[in-house]
């Protein structure tokens, strides 16, 4: 009776599947070639490496303290760094009384409420504050973009399939859009043509131009070095333990790898007089 | 408990020997996993699964009711807590990775324990019992992990249970107000992610009771082994300890050691980019996709493109359900009374195409809901249907099996003529 059954259900499921199939092959063999798409102008990420990539990568301090630079000078006149707190900086190499400089010169105040009249207002940031929001909501941020509004950067790194390289890409690929692009992918007012973007354009503008900060250290800033300077920064931000993670994975593997060997070494012995 | 040659407990000190006649509760574990648990002595490592499953879990237990500690079921605050635990709570990023990670690796254990038990034959008669439990543990892991991959509130968990409870909505009639009662809202919300957390909670709990039912059910008959004959006399069986658990110990260290791999050096990859940005109802992800482990069911659900007296939405999801309800039924579809894939050599080849289709679900179940992918995942879909329901209730019939061995010592001995010497028994 089982059987019975589940040969009909089976027969079933077959039939509708099938005749699904046969519509779908039918209009997919006879559907028309349609024109260009997005997609085929769009490009992938470009190939570029980080100190920080790979089991054995480590945070090179000194870049991130230039990318840090570019945030500050650049980036965070529209984008907010919400996950991240002032405190932090201390672990790329600032010293306490930089990180207090750089919380209390910090262009947007942090909300608070006045100590004698209980009326909200505003302050300096503290090293304990996260990096105050730009805008005081959604609303006001694409208010302020043409409608489009500046996500914030802490995550971004991880929120992007295509990772640190996609975001350095897109920093350093604006450029004219080529000869033959259709009309309805041409960017509009507001908009910038970027292939690495996966819409082709995009609302932030170009951001970096050669020269636009003046590096303590000297490296001269072009737009590829500051790119992929602030990139690193981000990829901190968007991963602070990185460097705690790989050290105890180190010391994780060492280790479970001996205790393995010692076990596989054990059951070999406990078997040693079992056919088996 | 199985077999009569059990080694019997005898307590090794007074405080046992006290403790044993008030609660003996070191009798149980010397019989459910110790000495006492005679065990066919010629298992291969792929009888390790089920142990390392266990262990999943419990690593699933522990790094959860932690993170439970540091986490903030509310919509408003739920993402940035998990950001919170990354940053700020002392190895917070080790506890939250171990966990993200760990479920996956459930997974992967436990699908290949299904996979082992669909070759031997471990389903078969006198084990449905073990089976139909492991089939409901199955379902509850999905439940569970569907549930826990909401809590992060990133925009793959608030899509996830929109599309998945949306499921619910093509049953006609009741299914609108059933997706909102799953809900509690119009949409996922705080009600949501509180229930969620709740059942996320709960439900591993309820997992491990089955598996302590699913561990009884099997050692009434004894452990299936890679011959699919029943145990004879003691010759062919050994004690679980020392012998098994000084090979699962050896499994447990490969299995850490992979999972460590991933947690340390590449613990986003299994993982979705859009989770690392906050719910936001108002934007909808290009490609929203469960986790890997959904994929061949997920592939499934969208195979069906046209209505065809019920709407096609419907079809996907009865299927999609189907396609795990089956496997309840599979002891009394296969009919053959060989259980090991070892000895029916059609069962062996369509088997082997089973597990290819299965792979290529899963590989479409994560692509697009493009073509040419909806029509290949039409094809595997009607594959995986017609296996179950149609191939394996014919060949069981059709099919000639090879002669089996007399005796699991006989198999054992008969590998290697050169020695071959009667073996003691324990
Ligand atoms: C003038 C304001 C402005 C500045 C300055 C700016 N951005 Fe943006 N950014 C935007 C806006 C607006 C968007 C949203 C674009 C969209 O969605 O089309 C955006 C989007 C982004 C994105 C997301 C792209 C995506 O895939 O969705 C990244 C990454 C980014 N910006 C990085 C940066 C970095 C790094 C800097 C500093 C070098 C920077 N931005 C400076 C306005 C700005």
């Amino acid at each position: 009776m089982v059987r019975v059954i589940g040969f009909l259900v089976g027969l079933g499921f077959v039939v509708v599947l099938g005749y699904s199939l046969i519509v779908g092959a039918i209009a997919y063999f006879t559907e028309e070639e349609s024109g260009p798409t997005s997609y085929d102008y769009h490009l992938y990420a470009q190939d570029v490496s980080f100190p920080s990539d790979g089991p054995l990568g480590r945070f090179d301090r000194q870049q991130l303290q230039r990318g840090f630079q570019v945030f500050r000078e650049v980036c965070a006149a529209c984008h907010s760094l919400e996950y991240v707190a002032f405190r932090n900086l201390t672990e790329i190499g600032f010293t306490e009384a930089e990180v207090d400089a750089i919380a209390d010169q910090w262009p947007i105040q942090v909300p608070t409420v006045d100590e004698n009249t209980g009326e909200e207002t505003t302050r300096n940031a503290v090293p304990a504050d996260n990096f105050p929001r730009v805008y005081a909501n959604e609303v006001a941020g694409r208010a302020a973009n043409n409608n489009a509004y500046p996500p914030d950067l802490s995550l971004m790194t991880k929120a992007r399939g295509e990772g640190a390289a996609y975001l350095y890409s897109l920093l350093v690929g604006y450029q004219d859009p080529p000869a033959d692009l259709p009309e309805e992918f041409l960017p509009t007012t507001g908009l910038y043509y970027n292939p690495y973007f996966p819409n082709l354009n995009l609302a932030m503008p170009p951001a970096l131009f050669p020269d636009q900060v003046t590096y303590a250290d000297g490296t001269e800033a072009t737009v590829q070095q500051m790119a992929w300077d602030v990139t690193a920064f981000l990829i901190w931000t968007a991963e602070p333990r990185m460097e705690a993670r790989k050290a105890t994975g180190w010391a994780v593997l060492i280790f479970l790898i001996f205790a393995t060997v010692l076990a596989f070494l054990s059951y070999k012995n406990v078997w040693r007089d079992q056919k088996h | 408990m199985s077999f009569p040659w059990a080694e019997q407990y005898t307590p090794k000190n007074p405080f046992m020997k006290w403790m044993d006649e008030r609660l003996p509760i070191p009798r149980l574990v010397y019989n459910s996993v110790g000495a006492g648990y005679p065990v066919p002595r010629n298992l291969n490592y792929f009888w390790n699964f089920g142990v390392l499953a266990g262990l999943a879990l419990m690593i699933q237990i522990v790094t959860g009711i932690v993170l439970a500690m540091h986490y903030t079921p509310e919509a408003g605050m739920a993402f940035a807590s998990v950001e919170h635990i990354m940053r700020d709570v002392n190895s917070g990023w080790l506890l939250r990775y171990l966990h993200f990670n760990g479920a996956s690796f459930f997974f992967i254990v436990v699908y290949i324990h299904i996979f082992r038990g669909l070759y031997f034959g471990s389903y078969k008669a006198p084990r449905e019992m073990v089976w139909l439990l492991g089939v409901v543990i199955l379902l509850l892991m999905m439940a569970t992990a569907f549930m826990g991959y909401v809590l992060p509130w990133g925009q793959m968990s608030y899509w996830a249970a929109q599309v998945i409870t949306g499921l619910f909505a093509a049953i006609p009639l009741v299914g609108e107000s059933l997706q909102q009662w799953l809900l509690g809202g119009f949409a996922p919300d705080n009600a949501t992610l509180n229930r969620f957390f709740s059942l996320h909670y709960l439900l591993p709990f309820v997992i491990l009771g089955c598996i302590i039912l699913h561990i009884w059910a099997l050692h009434l008959p004894g452990s299936n082994n890679p011959t699919g004959i029943d145990v004879k006399g003691p010759q062919d069986t050994i004690p679980f300890h020392p012998y098994y658990t000084a090979k699962d110990g050896f499994g447990a260290g490969v299995f850490l050691i992979a999972l460590a791999i991933v947690v340390f050096f590449a613990p986003n990859f299994l993982g979705h980019a859009d989770n690392y940005i906050e719910a936001n109802p108002l934007s909808t992800p290009a490609h929203i996709v469960p986790e890997w482990y959904f994929w061949p069911f997920y592939a499934i659900l969208r195979a069906f493109t046209v209505d065809f007296i019920l709407e096609a939405k419907l079809w996907g999801v009865i299927a999609m359900f189907a396609s795990i309800i089956v496997l309840f039924f599979l002891p009394w579809l296969d009919r053959s009374p060989v259980r090991s894939g070892t000895f029916r050599p059609k069962f062996k080849i369509w088997f082997w195409v089973l597990v290819v289709d299965i792979i290529a679900l899963a590989y479409l179940g994560g692509a697009p809901a493009e073509e040419p992918y909806v029509m290949f995942s039409q094809i595997a879909t009607i594959y995986y249907f017609a296996h179950f329901l149609i191939i394996l209730p014919l060949i069981s019939r059709t099919e000639r099996p090879l002669p089996l061995p007399n005796s699991i010592t006989e198999a054992v001995l008969g590998k290697d003529k050169t020695t071959a010497q009667p073996v003691a028994a324990e």
